[in-house]
């Protein structure tokens, strides 16, 4: 019997969704994927390249909370160069989504008309780039359905149905892998790229997931669950990953 | 050449509606200065181009925009900047809100005064459904693509925050990123720097290494010397974010009583000299 906590649960995700990646620049939105890819890091992806946040990579990535040690700088990755690095297309991003549709349009620019949005958001930031140049995963720490929506209200990252109307060449670094949420992860491994339910965390049900979603989900027999963190893989986040418990602060249990 | 000058006269050459460039990132490295000259001059009717922090706030709360050209406007430490929220919500600005990418491509394209730079950034987001006047080119290559063909944002003057400079224009940052500073100079017609610090061309050399020296002075017309100049954003190693006073100043957008008190405390002054003694005061 494992004790933990749904955070830890979905952090466990995040690392999962890096899992065979290699040699990248492994970049985050929120703490539950900027602990998974440490996590990641630290045990099965151990070649990922991360950043301090600012412009060096470092060896051994600081706890969430901020820089603890001393750092060994790996390289330099100053702002003008992400670009060139991340159309190059070296690079997995989990992007947070205010809303998500069953193709995986995305966006957190802002809510509302966007000449006099309800709320501004975040805006387009990177999204639209990364989407269509690299693998983007998307962490949802409270899903409803104001954010598994019918309709996004602006398409800030770009979703499976749009990038099939592109030219194969554009569409080709178009590459959406994960959707992590605070109930489930999901994929898009259909024939038509729609949002697939993967896995259930543990205590919850397909009638949770359901009521929480706006759009029509593929969920095919055999839901299998999310799998718990080992023991190494707690001690890493409770010791040394996030001993702050900023976690905690993301997701409730 | 000696091109010393003031925030004052640096500011007297903005003309309503220009469009200008505002050098650093977020809440980082701004010339801050110059944005609280600006607050104090009559000019209105701004296109401001920027990777946007605390200086779009304040230009926005002082109705100085007309036009935003932007991927983003963060106080880095509070990720959405309050105030532009504030002015977004209110449809007080006209929002051309781009992927950051492309404002560096069209940053680069007006540097190289090519009308336009391809980039696939863009295609299948709303960006292109926000910004009708972007448009796309088609590769005359035998792969045929379609891009987004990201035209050149051409400023009229630029502005930005050097850590160290001479009194020619040569300019030396010291931190750990030189952010798009030298794009904003070159895609700029008039251009003016301001500096921590005026030094002798000789003494530069003893401040950092070699590839601390992106400015050079024919990318310059103008040079200021502003200690603290960048305050509250942050311009390491001279000092870092005034996180505190950052907040205080976040805290405005929610309390009109506070924020009055906020404008006369620290921008109904004089000159940037009183500012600073605000600050210091505090």
């Amino acid at each position: 019997m494992s004790d933990a906590t749904r955070g830890e649960i979905c952090a466990v995700a995040a690392a999962e969704a890096f899992r065979g990646n290699g040699e990248i620049l492994a970049s985050c939105f929120g703490i539950a994927p900027a602990i998974g890819a440490r996590l990641a890091k630290a045990t099965f992806e151990p070649d990922l390249l991360m950043t301090d946040g600012v412009c060096t990579v470092v060896d051994e990535p600081n706890p969430v909370s901020g820089p603890g040690h001393d750092q060994i700088v790996e390289a330099w990755l100053p702002f003008r160069t992400i670009f060139d690095h991340l159309w190059n297309g070296n690079r997995h991003v989990i992007m947070a989504a205010s809303q998500i549709d069953r193709f995986g349009n995305q966006n957190f620019a802002c809510i509302g008309e966007h000449a006099k949005p309800k709320a501004q958001l975040l805006g387009m930031r990177g999204a639209p780039g990364n989407t269509i140049s690299h693998r983007t995963s998307y962490w949802v720490p409270n899903q409803t359905r104001k954010v598994f929506v019918d309709t996004v209200d602006v398409v800030s990252g770009v979703g499976y149905d749009r990038a099939s109307r592109l030219d194969e060449a554009t569409a080709r670094g178009h590459d959406l892998h994960r959707v992590i949420s605070n109930l489930a992860v999901y994929d898009f491994e259909t024939p038509d790229h729609s949002m697939r339910l993967r896995s259930l965390h543990p205590g919850v049900t397909i009638d949770v997931v359901v009521e929480n979603t706006a759009f029509e989900l593929v969920i095919e027999d055999d839901i299998p669950e999310t799998r718990l963190p080992t023991a190494e893989e707690l001690q890493l986040i409770r010791e040394k990953i996030d001993p702050e418990g900023l976690l905690r602060r993301e997701v409730s249990n | 050449m000696d091109k010393r000058t003031t925030e004052r006269e640096a500011v007297q050459e903005i003309r309503d509606g220009m469009t200008i460039g505002i050098g650093g990132w977020g809440s980082r490295r701004k010339p801050m200065s110059i944005v609280r000259e600006i607050l104090r001059s009559s000019v209105k009717d701004l296109t401001v181009v920027t990777y946007g922090g605390p200086d779009v706030g304040l230009l926005c709360n002082a109705g100085k925009i007309k036009r935003l050209v932007y991927g983003f406007v963060s106080l880095d430490s509070i990720p959405l900047e309050p105030h532009f929220r504030k002015a977004r919500q209110a449809g007080a600005i006209a929002a051309a809100e781009l992927d950051e990418g492309m404002l560096q491509w069209g940053l680069l394209a007006a540097s190289h005064k090519l009308p336009f730079l391809p980039t696939r950034a863009g295609l299948g987001s709303d960006v292109l459904e926000i910004n009708p006047n972007i448009k796309l080119v088609r590769s005359p290559y035998d792969d045929g693509e379609m891009l987004v063909a990201m035209p050149a944002l051409e400023l009229d003057i630029a502005f930005i925050h050097m850590n160290r400079g001479d009194v020619r224009g040569n300019g030396q940052y010291l931190g750990p990123d030189p952010y798009f500073d030298e794009l904003y100079c070159r895609a700029a017609k008039r251009r003016f720097m301001s500096v921590e610090k005026i030094l002798t061309t000789a003494e530069m050399a003893n401040q950092g290494p070699l590839q601390s020296r992106i400015i050079n002075r024919t990318m310059i017309d103008g040079v200021i010397e502003a200690p603290g100049g960048a305050h509250f954003t942050e311009c390491p190693p001279d000092y870092g974010r005034d996180e505190a006073f950052q907040k205080a100043y976040a805290a405005t957008a929610k309390d009109e009583d506070a924020w009055l008190d906020f404008k006369k405390t620290y921008l109904d002054l004089e000159n940037e000299a009183e500012y600073q003694r605000a600050v210091r005061n505090a």
